[in-house]
């Protein structure tokens, strides 16, 4: 089976400082795997070379089997590569409705595959924010929502688009021990309709919960790789957290 | 940029009027704006309503880049005086030309320059994309003062013809007649354009480029488009300006008062909405038209820094945002 994600030797700097280096990942069609490290360790900044958001000055990045390398972060997202924000990033002058509008008029009509109008593209919204538990705020604007409604918000403008594979950049950071439970059930739930996902987390007990395959990054490295439990056993991985 | 084009013309279902009764209804609504203006017969109220008119036209075009994308252009002179001095040489070159080819030779010109400016700048973001505009501003203005064909420092006569084509009557009914048309054509633009994915992906880019970017729309193909129409807009607001005043130099044709009205009427009136600038337009163009032959030709700057000033601090969604809260 050829992988859907492959990351073969990405190597990033800014400046002096080395990012990330020989960075090599693959994910399998329909898998769950988890990206952990320390902060500043470099997983928001291999997402963004992963989604085209920051160019990998060595190495590729190949997605279905072909390469792209110089494609920008629109071609990428119509390829079926989608991703949420750290950072919740709404488009603040538009409804929740509207929000996710964008990514079906410009990555699933833009496409090709089927073309959505009128009607259906309402339909196609309401039932989006209906899997994350906003279908009754969908004409409110992202000004009135709070932390999490705001996580499932940009997760559920990432699943607008219609990805293959969704990347999850810590949608769980700062939420209540309910409302982590609440996000990953959500995850698990995409996952199960077919949609390949890579989890970046802090919180141990939703990633050792969600994934199937484990990696870690500490300083721009990738240090370990494999089974969760073995690998947060791993002495290496262990050191990078606790200290000597 | 093919499948941009098939997805503008990919629109949502119509709230209220779809775009054929829109246009009637704008043409409706211009050519009764004319017979009001006839009936009066007198030429000044065609020179004030033509003013007025170019406003709203050069109001849309500016709110077009500024209001729904979100890139403020300071630089509005220079695609102004590009429209009119496209019309100084082919009056000189071909002078039997009629007036909407030379307006749409213009317009094509200041989009060409939209265009080429986007692309050199459009990679800066917020204040920087605006100083550029403005420096454009400058070096337009330079290269026109130093353009001795089209008069340059001394400036340059265009003689109007005496009687207007089609209608009769003085020449100045015919300016204000096509500036009208020009004004509908704009308008129609501005309103497809906010219900279109046109419209939605401009507003992506407005709120967060990286957002939008992420959600697939193609965010320099999308800014070109808003800056080649923005600029060709203004543009053709200008060609027609050398048949207006008969005498264009460069300090009256770059005239700093364009760039604020321009700016100053869409945030006044509300850059939310095509509505916006027309609003503006209507109020503060026909505040200054009324101020400049009662009180003075000077105070009437005054009225677009005041007033713009007043509705960012107390109401910076404009007069149809006021509106818009109040239904909500």
């Amino acid at each position: 089976m050829t992988a859907l994600l492959h990351v073969e030797k990405v190597g990033k700097r800014f400046g002096g400082f080395v990012a990330l280096q020989d960075i090599d990942l693959e994910v399998q069609p329909g898998e769950r795997l988890g990206l952990i490290g320390p902060n500043g360790s470099g997983k928001s900044t291999l997402v963004n070379c992963i989604c085209g958001t920051l160019r990998n000055e060595q190495g590729s990045v190949s997605f279905g089997g072909a390469a792209m390398d110089g494609l920008t972060a629109h071609q990428r997202t119509r390829l079926g590569l989608a991703r949420s924000f750290q950072l919740p990033r709404p488009f603040g002058s538009l409804t929740l409705a509207e929000n996710l509008r964008i990514p079906i008029l410009y990555a699933v009509n833009a496409r090709g595959e089927r073309t959505l109008s009128g009607a259906a593209i309402d339909a196609r919204c309401l039932e989006l924010l209906g899997q994350v538990g906003l279908a009754d705020k969908a004409r409110q604007m992202p000004r009135d929502l709070t932390q999490i409604e705001m996580r499932k918000l940009e997760l559920a403008r990432a699943m607008a688009a219609d990805p293959k594979l969704l990347i999850s950049d810590e949608a769980m950071a700062g939420l209540s021990h309910a409302e982590v439970d609440e996000i990953l059930a959500l995850l698990i739930r995409l996952n199960g309709q077919g949609v390949t996902v890579i989890m970046i987390e802090h919180i141990m007990r939703a990633v050792m919960a969600f994934s199937q395959r484990l990696a870690v990054l500490v300083a721009g490295r990738k240090i370990a790789d494999g089974d969760p439990k073995a690998v947060v056993r791993e002495p290496e991985v262990v050191r990078a957290y606790l200290g000597e | 940029m093919a499948s941009l084009v098939a997805k503008d013309a990919e629109r949502e279902a119509p709230r209220g009027l779809g775009h054929v009764a829109f246009i009637l209804v704008m043409v409706a609504v211009a050519a009764v704006v004319f017979m009001i203006t006839r009936s009066i017969g007198n030429s000044y109220a065609f020179f004030a309503a033509y003013v007025v008119v170019q406003y709203m036209v050069l109001g849309t075009a500016w709110n077009i880049l500024g209001g729904y994308t979100g890139y403020v252009n300071f630089g509005v002179t220079a695609f102004f005086a590009i429209g009119a001095y496209s019309t100084v040489v082919l009056h000189k070159l071909t002078p039997w030309m009629p007036l909407p080819a030379m307006i749409l030779i213009g317009g094509v010109m200041a989009a060409l320059v939209g265009l080429g400016t986007g692309y050199l700048t459009l990679r800066l973001r917020g204040v920087f994309f605006s100083i550029a505009t403005l420096a454009l501003a400058v070096v337009v203005q330079t290269l026109i003062t130093n353009w001795d064909f089209v008069g340059g420092a001394r400036g340059a006569y265009v003689m109007r013809p005496r009687i207007a084509p089609l209608i009769g009557g003085d020449y100045i009914q015919y300016l204000f007649l096509v500036m009208l048309g020009l004004c509908v054509i704009a308008l129609a633009t501005a309103r497809a354009i906010e219900r279109s994915a046109l419209g939605y992906g401009f507003a992506a880019i407005r709120d967060d480029e990286a957002a939008a970017e992420a959600s697939g729309v193609p965010t320099l193909g999308l800014k070109l488009i808003a800056t080649a129409l923005s600029g060709g807009f203004m543009g053709m607001a200008g060609a027609p300006l050398p048949y207006y005043v008969t005498y264009l130099d460069p300090s009256s044709g770059f005239s700093l008062n364009y760039a604020v009205n321009a700016i100053a009427m869409p945030l006044i009136g509300g850059t939310s909405s095509w509505l916006g600038p027309i609003v503006g337009a209507i109020l503060v163009g026909g505040l200054q038209e009324y101020i400049r032959v009662t009180i003075s030709s000077a105070v009437n700057v005054l009225v677009a820094g005041v007033l713009m000033v007043a509705f960012v601090i107390l109401a910076p969604q404009g007069i149809v945002g006021l509106f818009q809260r109040k239904k909500r």
